[in-house]
């Protein structure tokens, strides 16, 4: 295995996963502690004749990305918290529409300004529910900067595949963190590229039948099909519809072309999962926290493993059932107020056994957090 | 230049709300709306093809047809 | 290419109002189009939401129906990403100026190539009614009943200000006017800003006691004048309609491409 070795900031990660996907053009507001992305972005874009811009606010960057990627682009936006909230229209607008897109949130302590040179992992909702109305989302997160360049390009991968905008949860240890990152050689990703209709000039096309696959040919702006782009509901030619039967449809096409696929775009990893009595479900930094916990008292003979999730949205219900099956205790280990711990309850056979390990103070939460919560749900006390 | 003679008025009238405008800016008082509130042309042999009530019908449904004396 | 070549006619007849000044921009727009001989796979038009953003439903380009304010937004992406392609994006003056107004200052001031056209029919029309930033002081509105005490803003200062390098202003009667503006906005290289004063006599119209479309229209005639006519002199209150701006300035594509070519010789 080839490829060079750097020692890089998660954000600079996320850069050099993009541009591997080949990213064509990325619009961004400076917000923390995602800006190292924009910045970068600005030098490296150019560099290879793609383009980077400056918007007015996160409105407009969601906006323009959706823009460019009609044009056969692929794009890529980053915020925070706020800037996020900004977003959501602009997000609903993607998803409606069909149009591939990636979404960067490198997330910070919220509500509101919150705090934005800390960490948090409190817009896991926000993400699945930020937009208004039934919809389904791809959400993706990774606790390490080898993780974060994969699912970067995972997330560019799906978004193409899918036709829909695709998040990428980090947070701000991830992206402020320095670590060694092996960026892979050329070609050592598969990277899937956009579907591009068949149907020749002057032959009716349909830009939104789904095919049999469920997947939508698109056709680039400025090319040979004209047709409509709109979020209101519409019909196979893009044009507004309210026709119930129509809306129906197009409904479900929008939530089932990804629950239908839960499977294929479930990331995780496992540690220690085979004879594990008590499980650990973690995600993002707050993973390597449980690892750390993980490795220490497997040590000291304890039958405890992790299961990371990197997939966070269409949640892993099954895979979390399933992993959950023999354990005695299942301890989601997230820096919220339990945002994941729902979801875990939800997918378990018993609930009651399911606890949450967090921290919401802006502060990593450590091994050492981790390990006084099991002793106490343990029944060992502090 | 040869003066456009006029071949007709082509009027939609599926396409036409009776707004009135055609009719009330006509410099020749060609049109008229009907008692469905559609506009016809009433008196065509006035038309002096300047075709303002194509340009300023909010419906495109009125055509000024030409041809060149 | 004849008019109706560029529009999709299976919508028509349009969703508009009897009436209504939207119609006529489209007229207006329809002619400068044809007069250019441009080709509908090389345009794009970008509407927000409102009346006017179902323009671009029936005109058979590659149309973007966006969200509320955010046009310009949709637009520049597609422009940075294919500038070789002819950008429309018509608003209403609510769409373009009130949550929209942040995108069209920036927009102005980048002076990107394409051409903000602002269907301004002084109120909320889809909505049925409520007080636009333009629709002035001492206005009636559904949500002002008893009189608008909202100062507006005008459209060709307010883009001059920020920096637009084509900036006028017309009306849905002065349609020859409309029509050469439309034209010379569109062949200009850089942002262009044509507000086209539209009647709306469904809503402003009756809250006002306009009158009918045709009494809005010869309103439109009798308060507007020529930049720098006699008339103005003597009576300020007209509105003046014309090209108020044409300047050239370094256009934002075309210095993105410097940007390319500085950033590719260090490689």
């Amino acid at each position: 295995m080839g490829g060079r070795l750097t020692f890089v900031q998660g954000n600079e990660a996320c850069v050099e996963a993009a541009l591997y996907a080949g990213l064509d053009f990325f619009a961004g507001y400076p917000i923390t502690p995602s800006t190292e992305i924009a910045e970068l972005m600005s030098v490296r874009l150019p560099q290879k004749g793609a383009r980077f811009m400056q918007m007015e606010d996160e409105i407009a960057s969601i906006c323009a990305i959706i823009g460019a990627s009609l044009t056969g682009s692929k794009v890529m936006t980053a915020t925070s918290g706020p800037g996020f909230s900004l977003m959501q229209e602009g997000l609903g607008y993607a998803i409606m529409a069909e149009i591939p897109c990636v979404i960067v949130d490198v997330q910070r302590g919220g509500p509101s300004t919150g705090l934005p040179t800390k960490v948090s992992q409190g817009d896991i909702n926000q993400a699945r529910w930020g937009v208004h109305g039934d919809h389904s989302i791809i959400a993706l997160t990774a606790s390490n900067h080898q993780d974060v360049f994969a699912m970067t390009v995972e997330a560019f991968n799906f978004s193409e595949t899918y036709r829909t905008p695709v998040i990428l949860l980090f947070d701000e240890v991830v992206g402020h963190m320095r670590e060694r990152l092996l960026i892979p050689e050329s070609g050592e990703i598969p990277l899937v590229e956009r579907l591009k209709t068949s149907v020749r000039e002057g032959v009716d096309y349909h830009p939104y039948l789904p095919r049999e696959d469920g997947r939508l040919p698109m056709s680039d702006f400025g090319g040979v099909h004209r047709y409509n782009v709109t979020g209101l509901f519409h019909d196979m030619w893009g044009f507004p519809s309210d026709n119930p039967q129509v809306v129906h449809e197009l409904l479900r096409h929008l939530v089932d072309k990804i629950e239908s696929h839960v499977d294929e775009v479930t990331r995780f990893r496992e540690y220690y999962l085979d004879d594990a009595e008590l499980l650990l479900i973690s995600y993002g930094s707050a993973a390597r926290s449980a690892l750390h916990v993980v490795m220490d008292r497997r040590q000291h003979g304890e039958r405890i493993g992790l299961l990371e999730l990197q997939t966070l949205w269409p949640f892993p219900t099954a895979l979390v059932q399933e992993k959950a099956k023999h354990a005695r205790y299942v301890v989601v280990v997230e820096m919220n107020m339990g945002q994941v711990l729902q979801s875990v309850k939800v997918a378990v056979d018993r609930p009651e056994r399911v606890f949450l390990a967090n921290r919401v103070d802006g502060v990593l939460i450590t091994p050492f957090d981790i390990r006084n919560i099991l002793r106490l749900i343990q029944g060992k006390g502090v | 230049m040869a003066r456009p003679k006029l071949k007709g008025h082509v009027i939609n009238r599926d396409w036409c709300k009776g707004c009135g405008i055609c009719v009330h800016f006509c410099p020749k008082r060609v049109l008229e709306l009907d008692e469905h509130d559609k506009v016809v042309a009433a008196r065509p042999q006035d038309c002096v093809c300047c075709k303002l009530c194509e340009l300023r019908c909010p419906d495109l449904a009125i055509e000024v047809a030409t041809e060149q004396e | 290419m004849a008019i109706k070549d560029y529009i999709r006619e299976k919508f028509f007849p349009h969703i508009w109002c009897p009436g209504c000044g939207h119609g006529i921009a489209l007229n207006g727009l329809l002619h400068a189009v044809e007069n250019m001989g441009l080709k509908k796979n090389d345009v794009v038009m970008v509407s927000g939401i409102g009346c006017s953003s179902r323009i671009a439903g029936y005109l058979d380009f590659h149309t973007l129906h966006t969200i509320h304010g955010r046009a310009l937004a949709f637009a520049i992406g597609v422009k940075m990403s294919r500038p070789e392609l002819t950008l429309l994006a018509p608003m209403g003056d609510g769409d373009a100026l009130s949550i929209g107004g942040n995108h069209f200052i920036h927009a102005c001031r980048r002076n990107i190539d394409m051409t903000a056209i602002v269907m301004n029919n002084k109120v909320y029309g889809m909505t049925g009614g409520q007080y636009s930033p333009l629709s002035g002081y001492g206005t009636m509105a559904t949500t002002a009943p008893y009189s608008n005490i909202d100062q507006q803003f005008d459209v060709v200062d307010m883009a001059t200000a920020a920096g637009a390098t084509f900036v006028a202003r017309t009306t849905a009667y002065h349609v020859q006017q409309m029509a050469d503006i439309l034209e010379e906005a569109i062949r200009h290289k850089g942002f262009s800003v044509v507000e086209v004063m539209t009647p709306c006599p469904t809503y402003f119209g009756r809250k006002n006691r306009e009158g009918s479309a045709v009494d809005m229209m010869e309103k439109l005639k009798t308060m507007t004048t020529p930049i720098g006519s006699k008339a103005k002199q003597e009576n300020p209150a007209l509105i003046e309609r014309g090209v108020f701006v044409k300047k050239e300035m370094p256009e934002y594509c075309a210095e993105y491409q410097k940007i390319i070519e500085r950033a590719t010789k260090g490689n």
